[in-house]
């Protein structure tokens, strides 16, 4: 009778998925290249926030992630780039738990945030997104005052301290005080592109994260607006841990520190393909389908 | 357009032509029915309205507080129907908005797709019950179980079972159309308060319920308006005693029972007795067609809500 | 850190709330479940033991025991059938009109808008309405243009206009959800108009327009308002034999059983209810699978 998702602090299922990964029904070889058994993994990252180890991902018998591990730096911008449908979205939802909400979802492996693992049993998803917060691919303020929307996550998670001053900061670091001090008791749909973007930045730091989630912040804005979002990405960086999709390479080459390339297979199943520094990924990529894509012959 | 284009050409066939227009303008008299309906009904309850209100004042229909025009002593007063209709509309309402809301929010965000899929259509059977069957319920097995229960002096025909069974009747129309206003509220909105931490239930109570209002609300008035129309149900359950009364216990007349009981009776055609029904019906078709436009209007605004 | 000291998040406590309103909306859901359950349960305990092949074959009577429904059941036929023939043409013609041959103007609006205001007129409103103008032939005022009595037809007329708002936005779904490279292609080729409509849009349409039908007939066979209006007889024992004709219906008949006050007569109009809901389901079962044999061919 109880819906699929479960409410409460109950994890996604651990045990083995009951497909096998290569589903029966081709009969022809599947002439993906073999994953790597490891994916090369950035070693130099000494003290990371987030580390996922081997993780897995179903819909339904539909596997859209295998085998991915990545470490995360802390207060730094990591960009995962790729073509559409290599599952860097998914992983992105997988880091606060936001694929939860999927029906018919199962994950395997190990996201660990500051050396707990966000999977285990016991962990409170609803906690896990307090602590992780996230700006989609097209801005979603509520339709109530921009006040309201800042304050939302800040109300319900229990805030005791001034809740107009946390408003206020929260939308000085979202650089968006300036245009709306005046009309803070306006509709966030009153807003542009832009600005409602800003203003979902603000709603998301204003529950005191320590990591941003960033879907394709930008695609829906224009280039202004996305250049204001970039500058305060850069700035926000300083305070908080930045993961973001972009379908964009030059926004990934111009604000990210670290960027991993994600590519599906034949199978359409997710894997990472490697992972290093910005400027070692754009400049000198180890594999050749990631100079492939950086240098858009596909994609 | 290449539509147009080709019907310049056409143009010059006479006869192709002449029938694509007969065509068209037997299609334009199908559509034209409606109207006419309306119209109809309109200029009937207006003009033997009209008739009736020669012999009664308009003000004695709205403020005498007794309806008796089959008695020989006759008083014209619409006030008691009105009560009687309020009564049970109001009632009917008490049981229909919270058994309904909650279930539309149980189809919309905690039923799995498949339970949903159930649940929605059993829900919807309820509506699709002839409106006798309902007064068969409410006068075996409603009025008896109350009166065995909580209520013995509570006599064969009462306002409570009439409530308790237009209530039934119009959960699915609140259930559903409430369903259809919760699920249209973008899944991107569900995402950015969960997005900070909110629960399933705040998500519900705090984003969803308000962004849906105007549809919610909307659903209401769709469902008062019917339950103001309801007539079987009313006319087996709730009696034949005009009674300017709050009391769900007692018996009282619908404005619609009451024009069942003129229609079943032998009260000569064109009498002022049997005109009566005209004046009631104006002032049904006036309450129910005012709820209808205001719940339009209030979706009207739901609409707008977003993009 | 300080950051974790200004939240109180008390989740624990909001679970349980969360989870708490779960279950009552659950209970809600299940208490109109519950509902549909005990009037079906009522219905069938009453109704059962006067369900017999007799109860279809016989006509009303003074007794209990040997009043039948055939009179109820055909009358019934006999309205939904010509309710059906003339609701079908006018339905399907309003819904193209509306769909492939008016603009976006004004007067479209305005009858659209009709449209959804007569599907709030209550329907005892229609009785009023049959009865002057098809019954009796008049507006209330001018010519008297003689009506059709008390008749199949009458009934059925009023039925037609009761339903054709139901019928005409279930037919404009259909209409609208043929893909217009369907129509493209046929004014691509030189076919006009009608032809396009004809050939192309009513034949993807129909099974959708056949399902709206179905359903808009079942509520019309449950209606008993408006034959009551229209002075349908409650006391029939006769198989009306041309669209002229007085009739009884089985609402009607199930609404004169209630009121009498003996418990056999009770029962015996639960027998009716069990015969007239048999019948409702089997219309709402063929709707089903008219939709259901289209989704898979679609």
């Amino acid at each position: 009778m109880v819906g699929t998702i479960p409410e409460g602090a109950r994890p996604l299922p651990q045990k083995a998925p009951g497909a096998p990964l290569m589903s029966s029904g081709t009969g022809t070889p599947i002439a993906s290249p073999a994953p790597a058994a490891k994916p090369p993994i950035d070693v130099d990252v000494p003290d990371p926030i987030v580390e996922i180890r081997d993780f897995d991902l179903w819909y339904g018998k539909f596997q859209a992630l295998e085998g991915v591990s990545l470490r995360v730096p802390r207060n730094q911008i990591t960009a995962l780039i790729g073509p559409s449908g290599c599952g860097k979205t998914t992983l992105l939802r997988s880091i606060n738990r936001m694929n939860d909400l999927i029906p018919y979802v199962r994950a395997r492996g190990e996201i660990a945030v500051d050396g707990r693992n966000i999977y285990d049993p016991g962990v409170d998803p609803v906690e896990v997104r307090r602590v992780i917060g996230m700006v989609f691919q097209k801005p979603n303020p509520f339709p109530k005052s921009i006040h309201q929307n800042v304050a939302f996550g800040a109300r319900i998670n229990g805030y005791r301290g001034d809740i107009d001053e946390l408003v206020e900061r929260a939308l000085k670091q979202a650089a968006l005080w300036e245009e709306v001090s005046d009309k803070l008791s306006e509709s966030g749909l009153t807003l542009s592109g832009g600005q409602q973007q800003r203003l979902c930045i603000a709603r998301a730091i204003a529950v005191s994260p320590d990591i941003v989630l960033m879907d394709e912040p930008c695609s829906a804005l224009d280039p202004i607006a996305t250049q204001r979002i970039e500058d305060l990405m850069r700035r926000l960086a300083e305070d908080y841990t930045i993961v973001i999709v972009t379908h964009n390479m030059q926004q990934a080459a111009r604000v990210s520190d670290r960027t991993a390339f994600m590519l599906a297979g034949d199978d359409r199943t997710g894997r990472l393909i490697e992972y290093g520094t910005t400027d070692q990924i754009f400049s000198t990529p180890r594999d050749e389908r990631t100079e492939a894509y950086i240098t858009g012959r596909f994609g | 357009m290449a539509a147009s284009a080709n019907q310049v050409r056409f143009a010059r066939n006479r006869r192709r032509h002449l029938i694509e227009q007969a065509i068209g303008g037997a299609l334009f008299a199908c559509a034209s029915v409606t109207v006419v309906t309306t119209v109809g009904i309109v200029v009937i309850l207006l003009g033997e309205g009209a008739t009736f209100f020669q012999d009664v004042s308009v003000i004695e229909f709205l403020t005498n507080d007794r309806w008796t025009p089959l008695f020989a002593s006759k008083n014209f007063g619409v006030l008691p129907l009105v009560s009687g209709t309020l009564l049970i509309a109001v009632g009917a309402s008490l049981v229909a908005l919270p058994i309904g809301t909650v279930s539309a929010v149980f189809l919309s965000e905690y039923a799995s797709p498949h339970v949903r899929g159930v649940v929605k259509p059993v829900l919807e059977v309820l509506a699709g019950i002839p409106t006798v069957v309902y007064g068969y319920f409410a006068l075996t097995f409603i009025t008896p179980l109350l009166r065995d229960s909580f209520f013995p002096e509570l006599g064969p025909f009462n306002a409570v079972s009439a409530i308790v069974v237009v209530g039934v009747m119009i959960i699915p129309m609140v259930s559903s159309l409430s369903d259809d206003a919760m699920r249209a509220v973008p899944v991107a909105l569900r995402e950015g308060a969960y997005g900070v931490g909110a629960t399933r239930f705040e998500v519900v109570t705090r984003i969803v319920l308000p962004a849906a209002l105007s549809g919610i609300v909307a659903s209401y008035l769709l469902a008062i308006s019917r339950a103001i129309g309801e007539t079987m149900a009313v006319t087996i359950a709730a009696g034949a005693t005009p009674h300017l009364t709050f009391n769900p216990l007692e018996s009282v007349q619908t404005m619609t029972a009451y024009i069942v009981q003129v229609s079943l009776g032998d009260t000569p055609h064109g009498s002022l007795e049997y005109r009566t029904i005209f004046a009631v019906g104006a002032t049904l078709f006036t309450m129910t067609l005012g709820m209808n436009i205001i719940a339009r209007r209030v979706v009207g605004r739901f609409q707008e809500t977003y993009e | 850190m300080s950051v974790e000291s200004a939240y109180r998040p008390r989740l624990a406590y909001r679970h349980a709330v969360g989870t708490a309103f779960r279950w009552i909306t659950a209970a809600g859901a299940l208490l109109g479940i519950v509902l549909l359950a005990l009037l079906l349960t009522d219905v069938a305990r009453d109704g059962t033991r006067l369900l017999s092949w007799d109860f279809l074959n016989a006509f009303p009577s003074r007794f209990p025991e040997q009043a039948g429904f055939k009179a109820a059941l055909w009358g019934s036929i006999w309205v939904i059938g010509f309710t059906a023939l003339l609701s079908f043409p006018i339905g399907v013609g309003a819904a193209l009109y509306l769909e492939e041959y008016s603009g976006r103007g004004r007067l479209t609006r305005l009858i659209q808008l009709n449209i959804s205001n007569l599907a709030g007129v209550p329907s005892i409103v229609f009785g009023i309405l049959g009865l002057q103008l098809f019954v009796r032939g008049t507006l209330g005022f001018g010519p008297d243009l003689g009506g059709f009595g008390r008749s199949v037809i009458a009934g059925s007329l009023t039925l037609t206009l009761l339903i054709l708002p139901i019928v005409i936005v279930a037919a404009q779904e259909s209409v609208r959800a043929v893909p217009s490279s369907i129509r493209e292609a046929s004014y691509g080729v030189g076919a006009t108009r009608w032809q396009t409509v004809w050939h192309h849009v009513l034949p993807q349409a129909l099974p959708g327009i056949l399902t709206g039908m179905i359903l808009a007939l079942s509520r019309a066979i449950g209606e008993t308002a408006p034959l009551i209006m229209i002075g349908a007889l409650t006391f029939v024992a006769f198989v009306p034999e041309g669209p002229g004709d007085p009739f009884t219906a089985m609402p009607i008949q199930i609404f004169n059983w209630v009121g009498r006050p003996q418990a056999d007569f009770r029962d015996l109009a639960a027998t009716g209810i069990i015969v007239l809901l048999v019948v409702l389901l089997a219309m709402n079962a063929v709707a089903v699978y008219v939709r259901q044999r289209t989704q898979r061919n679609v």
